[in-house]
């Protein structure tokens, strides 16, 4: 059966009744059914207009969880989520961010997934809808593990909701991948720097692909506050990154992977702050 | 949507019967019979299916029928009005020579299409960031990228006049239909009816396995025609490439020797097939212990793959010249390493196809493939029939570099048409592509040699293993290719290099651009590089120094006498290796600017034989005159997107005589060209290409003595007359009124080529090739110390071509090359059962392939047409050497086993450190690096 409701609240009856495979953007959907039969029971949230929406609001930005990477690319957002449009331009090709939803991305859950990092800087929290209601949850609550979410099968991502960000805080993202295009990361990095009169007064840093989830790296985030965001990069140390735990593929080994990752903080704090006052 | 979805494709409102979740690029091209979207991968990862929704690129395989509900599809067939910004691009990218399989050439264009209906005036980044989702496996992307932005109004190509055609930029004769979306690849045509046919694979390295109640199963499914196994193969249920080892089950019989070994498949009607979980298909597998490494299958006591290859060795190479052991003794410097390679796939972007149907009591087969006369003599052994019985006939081909020359989907579709009498058609998946068919086989290489005071080389000796797999396909011919080239295009005194082909449990290797030399070219052209710096010269003219010449023995002792330009290739890149290296170090020089930044520049050399190593290996090319006065030519060398159909009208229009215009060609058909052999070993150009200048010749021959003229005649061809004059004297052939010859034409001829060589002696001493061809690579390249990455800045590729027939097609071969040999170099590895995709294996897109300089050196060996020799796996060879040597250069790491990921480059770089850290002022930030 296949389902294309037009409105939210179909989707949720839709589901009340049966759990089913949802379909939005199609790009983990469809390379993840490979030449397999296509499941008995297919949600497409396509025709859920609403779900397309990014709004701007004083304290919050709320992104649709079907709004494309290339909506997100092109939208007038403000300097915190400089890192989410940086990773928008980096996912796979044109074509998959013609498509690719952001909340695909973090409903696929896969350890790289390249909305995650700046998500996690931003305080990102989830709005779920299903027949019995609506809950919101952070992004760490709802990333459980690799694949693996909290939502319910009952429930629908509906919405990302993004707090602004402090005022002057600007955003970087840093991917790293063995080729130009096309490419899932080896490791990426983001960084969130607010300045006030040439010190850090606030400074979040996450890290993709290098554990199960993406992570935050809190003692690093405190260590950097009140430094002198000229030269900030260097007070970035091994030992900041030992929450992290990398594993060993087809990409690259898992000591590469706590190397590079200590770089790319370091390139995405330089970048952060470069041209900033 | 109880009335199907309504949307509008190319302009047309369309109802669209598929399932709503049905992929859009299957129910263009099943439902609606738009095949110009190609599917390469299924999964996103190639972009061939682009497609425009509303306007914007999206890749169809991605895209749900149902979601195109109300919404615009433009796909290739939609936009191809020459004064479109479309018909603009195929304008471009013919007169480019942007297409060469021309299989990705419609997602290409698409996607250039939605850039330049945005962007009239895009920069060469924005091309690239609008065609980076499209992969090409055979242009190398330059010419796409040059293309796109000039996709300006056509220009009409002025007609090449007669007896000019040699040494012209003649545009692709196939290319109108490729750049178009019309021409048919292997899943593009089957007969109305066909069964699909789909395998069930080992999921092991190594199992045994049983059938349950197979005719249960069937019962139960209704549309399922057949479920066929070992023991419905008529004939011999083994197939290969070289009639002595010939190894390789259709069906597995008791145990599977690889994972994605077929033990049987399943035929039916196409709706039950795609409903069909082939896991429902009753099958137990029990793994058993498998070989999985060249150690394992070498080890004492190792089980046999196959009883009769003691110790597992399929085949050993050997060529022995001098002494090796006194030479090194009495060298002044000698360097050795061990050099370690691993699986490459050839990743062409169009997977196996093809179908097949039974007329009669014969067979036909209608697959992509490099060689239709060895598919036709194996498919007859497998249905124990005639070979006559058999016809083959290749579609286009997106793409082989090797891998197309075995048999894929051809023996079951064999089997499933013969025994059902029904037509079959099969397309391999993107997995099944890439677990299944050849690979490049892993090395392991032992060199080491050793120079003269005066820098000239003594000697070189070369122990190489290679992992051919689980059967024999093309690892005999590797094992015997590399131990004759392992030397280089250099002069070497004393010489021994000594191969194996090992069996073990994995995905056989076989034929891939080079047959094993571009493996040896990254262990010699580095140690090359050592033995230079030992001896304080400069790299390029220590391989100066030490070119073969004209006059010099090769280390099989041949004198080849001519064409012998590999010195002319360094020499053409002397100046420009001169300024890399200089830039590079003026660059690292000024480091405080540039960080973590080094560059570096690294020159490779090759020499490469035309054709089959000491083996007969003709082509046969027939040329006839219809009553119409049309000349009909006979190609049947395959065109696997390197140019024969272009390239052999050029030299059989000048051999004749006439304008290339009035040239029809009759393309590759078991039953209506002859043999040409197979498109591989850089033959084609050679030696196909020498049988049409003989046949063109021929058939000169024919029509002045029929006219009394003398050879200086001037021919035109017009309706149903051939035009002869010859100073004074005029004669006209009337066609009409010839009686047609045992061929059918007024006038034929046909005319075989077979290059002259002699057999091996036991110390691999004899003239294996007629003809090499050479070349040189300069690579410039940028390290980020810190992560390991490496950038290609610029390669530039100096090539002995001896004659160059079409220098566009020339440069897309080289380029191409160029593109193979980078993702060798920095980032292509198969993990047999991991990442059998095209996001874990990665292939160079157009933002990794730099801006390449070709350089086309002219040293003619007579033996071919005009001179010319092949350049196929030539440009390959070259390139990652060259990269590897210009990462040393930058960094002053070497790398020993490729691909050089940012992990392996990093740590060879630490290593480095730690070593100089152990030296006062040694760390890396005061360290001077891009030594010469």
């Amino acid at each position: 059966m296949y389902l294309r409701p037009r409105t939210v609240e179909d989707c949720c009856s839709a589901l009340a009744e049966a759990p089913a495979a949802i379909l939005s953007g199609g790009t983990d959907f469809f390379p993840a059914l490979g030449d397999r039969p296509r499941p008995e029971r297919i949600l497409d949230l396509s025709a859920v207009a609403d779900l397309a929406a990014i709004r701007i609001h004083d304290d919050h930005v709320a992104i649709g969880a079907r709004a494309t990477w290339s909506a997100i690319r092109d939208a007038a957002l403000p300097p915190a989520f400089d890192a989410l449009r940086a990773a928008a331009r980096e996912v796979g090709s044109v074509q998959i961010q013609n498509v690719a939803t952001l909340g695909g991305n973090l409903c696929n859950a896969s350890p790289a997934a390249d909305g995650v990092p700046p998500l996690l800087l931003l305080e990102a929290e989830l709005e779920l809808v299903s027949a019995g209601g609506v809950r919101q949850l952070p992004l760490p609550e709802f990333l459980l593990g690799n694949r693996c979410t909290a939502r319910r099968p009952d429930e629908v991502l509906t919405r990302i909701l993004v707090p602004r960000g402090p005022g002057t805080a600007r955003s970087s993202f840093v991917k790293l991948g063995a080729r130009r295009y096309l490419v899932i990361s080896i490791v990426m990095a983001a960084a969130l720097v607010e300045v006030a009169g040439g010190r850090v007064r606030s400074a979040r840093v996450a890290v993709g692909a290098c554990s199960a989830v993406a992570r935050r790296l809190p003692e690093l985030e405190t260590a950097l506050v009140g430094r002198d965001a000229d030269g900030l990069a260097r007070h970035v140390r091994p030992e900041h990154l030992f929450a992290l735990t990398p594993i060993s593929d087809v990409r690259a080994s898992a000591a590469y992977r706590d190397q590079a990752a200590l770089e790319l903080v370091r390139r995405a704090l330089d970048l952060c702050l470069e041209g900033a006052g | 949507m109880a009335d199907g979805i309504v949307l509008t494709v190319n302009g047309c409102e369309t109802r669209l019967a598929s399932h709503p979740a049905t992929r859009l690029s299957a129910a263009l091209r099943d439902e609606l019979g738009l095949e110009g979207t190609k599917v390469g991968c299924d999964a996103g990862d190639c972009g061939a299916c682009t497609v425009l929704l509303d306007g914007e690129p999206v890749c169809a395989c991605l895209c749900a029928a149902g979601q195109t509900e109300g919404r615009e599809v433009t796909t290739i067939e939609g936009v191809s009005a020459p004064s479109g910004v479309a018909g603009r691009l195929q304008a471009a990218f013919l007169r480019h020579g942007a297409a060469q399989c021309g299989f990705c050439t419609p997602g290409m264009i698409m996607a250039a299409a939605a850039l330049l209906t945005r962007n009239p005036d895009p920069s060469s980044r924005e091309v690239e960031d609008a065609i980076g989702g499209v992969l090409c496996r055979c242009t190398g992307y330059r010419k796409i990228v040059a293309a796109i932005l000039d996709a300006t109004a056509p220009a009409p190509a002025a007609p090449v006049p007669a007896g000019a055609a040699i040494g012209a930029r003649v545009e692709r004769l196939d290319g109108r239909r490729k750049v178009e979306g019309r021409d048919i690849y292997g899943a593009d045509a089957a007969p109305a009816g066909a069964l699909l046919l789909r395998c069930i694979r080992s999921p092991f390295h190594r199992a045994s396995f049983r059938f349950g109640d197979l005719a249960a199963f069937r019962a139960a499914h209704p549309g399922i025609a057949a479920v066929l196994t070992a023991a419905d193969v008529p004939g011999r249920n083994r197939f290969g490439v070289i009639a002595s080892f010939i190894d390789q089950p259709v069906f597995a019989e008791a145990e599977t020797r690889f994972r994605g070994e077929a033990v049987a498949a399943v035929v039916g009607e196409p709706a039950a097939m795609v409903a069909l979980d082939l896991a429902a298909v009753p099958v137990t597998w029990t793994e058993l212990p498998a070989l999985d490494t060249l150690e394992a299958a070498l080890a004492p006591q190792a089980e046999l793959l196959h009883p009769d290859r003691a110790g597992n060795i399929l085949v050993r190479g050997r060529v022995v010249r001098g002494d090796v052991e006194a030479g090194l003794a009495g060298a002044a410097v000698v360097a050795e390493a061990l050099i370690e390679t691993g699986f490459v796939e050839h990743a062409p972007i169009e997977p196996e196809a093809g179908f097949a149907r039974r007329v009669g009591d014969r067979i036909e087969i209608h697959a992509c493939t490099q060689a239709p006369y060895m598919d036709r003599d194996e498919v007859a052994a497998i249905l124990g029939i005639a070979a006559e019985q058999v016809r083959i006939v290749p579609s286009a081909v997106g793409g082989g570099f090797g891998t197309k020359l075995d048999l894929s989907v051809q023996p079951f579709l064999a089997v499933a048409a013969w025994r059902l009498g029904r037509p079959v058609r099969m397309t391999y998946s993107r997995p099944e592509s890439m677990a299944t068919t050849t690979k490049r086989h892993p090395a392991r290489i032992h060199i080491r040699a050793g120079a003269g005071p005066d820098g000239r080389l003594v000697a070189i000796d070369v122990a190489a293993d290679f992992n051919t797999g689980a059967y024999a396909s093309w690892g005999p011919t590797v094992a015997n290719r590399v131990p004759v080239h392992a030397s280089g295009p250099y002069f070497v005194p004393h010489y021994r290099a000594m191969s194996r082909a090992v069996h073990t449990h994995l995905v056989p290797a076989g034929a891939f651009r080079g047959f094993g030399v571009p493996q040896a070219t990254l262990a010699q052209e580095q140690i090359f590089d050592e033995l230079a710096e030992r001896l304080g010269l400069d790299g390029l003219e220590f391989r100066i120094l030490n070119a073969l010449r004209p006059q010099d023995p090769t280390v099989t002792g041949q004198v080849l006498g001519e064409g012998v330009g590999i010195r002319s290739c360094f020499e053409a890149l002397r100046p420009h290796w001169r300024r890399a290296r200089a830039d590079a170090e003026a660059f690292n020089r000024s480091r405080g600017a540039n960080g973590h930044l080094r560059r570096g520049a690294g020159v490779a050399g090759m020499w490469y034989g035309c054709g089959n190593t000491s083996m007969s290996n003709p082509s046969t090319m027939r040329i006839g005159v219809t009553a119409a006065g049309r000349i009909a030519l006979h190609q049947g060398a395959v065109d696997i997107g390197q140019g024969s159909n272009t390239v052999i009208a050029q030299i059989a229009a000048d051999a004749i005589g006439a304008p290339l215009a009035a040239i029809d060609l009759v393309s590759a058909d078991t039953d209506l060209t002859p043999d040409c052999g197979k498109t591989s070993a850089s033959r084609q150009t050679f030696i196909s290409g020498k049988a049409a200048e003989l046949a063109g010749r021929a058939l000169r021959r024919s029509i002045l003595r029929l006219a009394n003229a003398g050879e200086d005649a001037r021919l035109s061809f017009g309706e149903g007359v051939i035009v002869v004059e010859d100073g004074q004297h005029r004669a006209e052939l009337r066609l009409a009124s010839m009686a047609a010859d045992e061929r059918g034409y007024a006038l034929s001829a046909e005319e075989s080529f077979d290059p002259p060589t002699t057999p091996l002696d036991a110390d691999g001493q004899g003239a294996p090739y007629a003809v090499y061809g050479f070349g040189a690579h300069l690579a410039e390249i940028e390290v980020d110390l810190m992560l390991g990455t490496v950038r290609v800045l610029k390669i530039t590729a100096a090539h002995d071509v001896g004659r160059a027939i079409n220098p566009t097609l020339l440069e897309g071969q080289i380029e191409g090359g160029v593109a193979q040999g980078l993702g060798l170099a920095l980032m292509e590895e198969f993990h047999p059962g991991r990442g059998e995709n095209l996001h874990d294996y990665l292939i160079p897109t157009v933002g990794d392939v730099p801006p390449i300089e070709t350089i086309l050196i002219e040293d003619p060996s007579w033996v071919g047409p005009s001179g010319a020799k092949g350049i196929g796996e030539q440009a390959l060879i070259p390139t990652a050497p060259a990269i590897l040597n210009a990462i040393h250069h930058a960094s002053g790491a070497r790398i020993r086993r490729v691909p050089a990921t940012p992990d392996r480059v990093l740590a060879a770089v630490r290593a480095l450190e730690a070593g100089d850290a152990q030296r006062p002022g040694g760390r890396r930030p005061e360290r001077a690096v891009g030594r010469a």
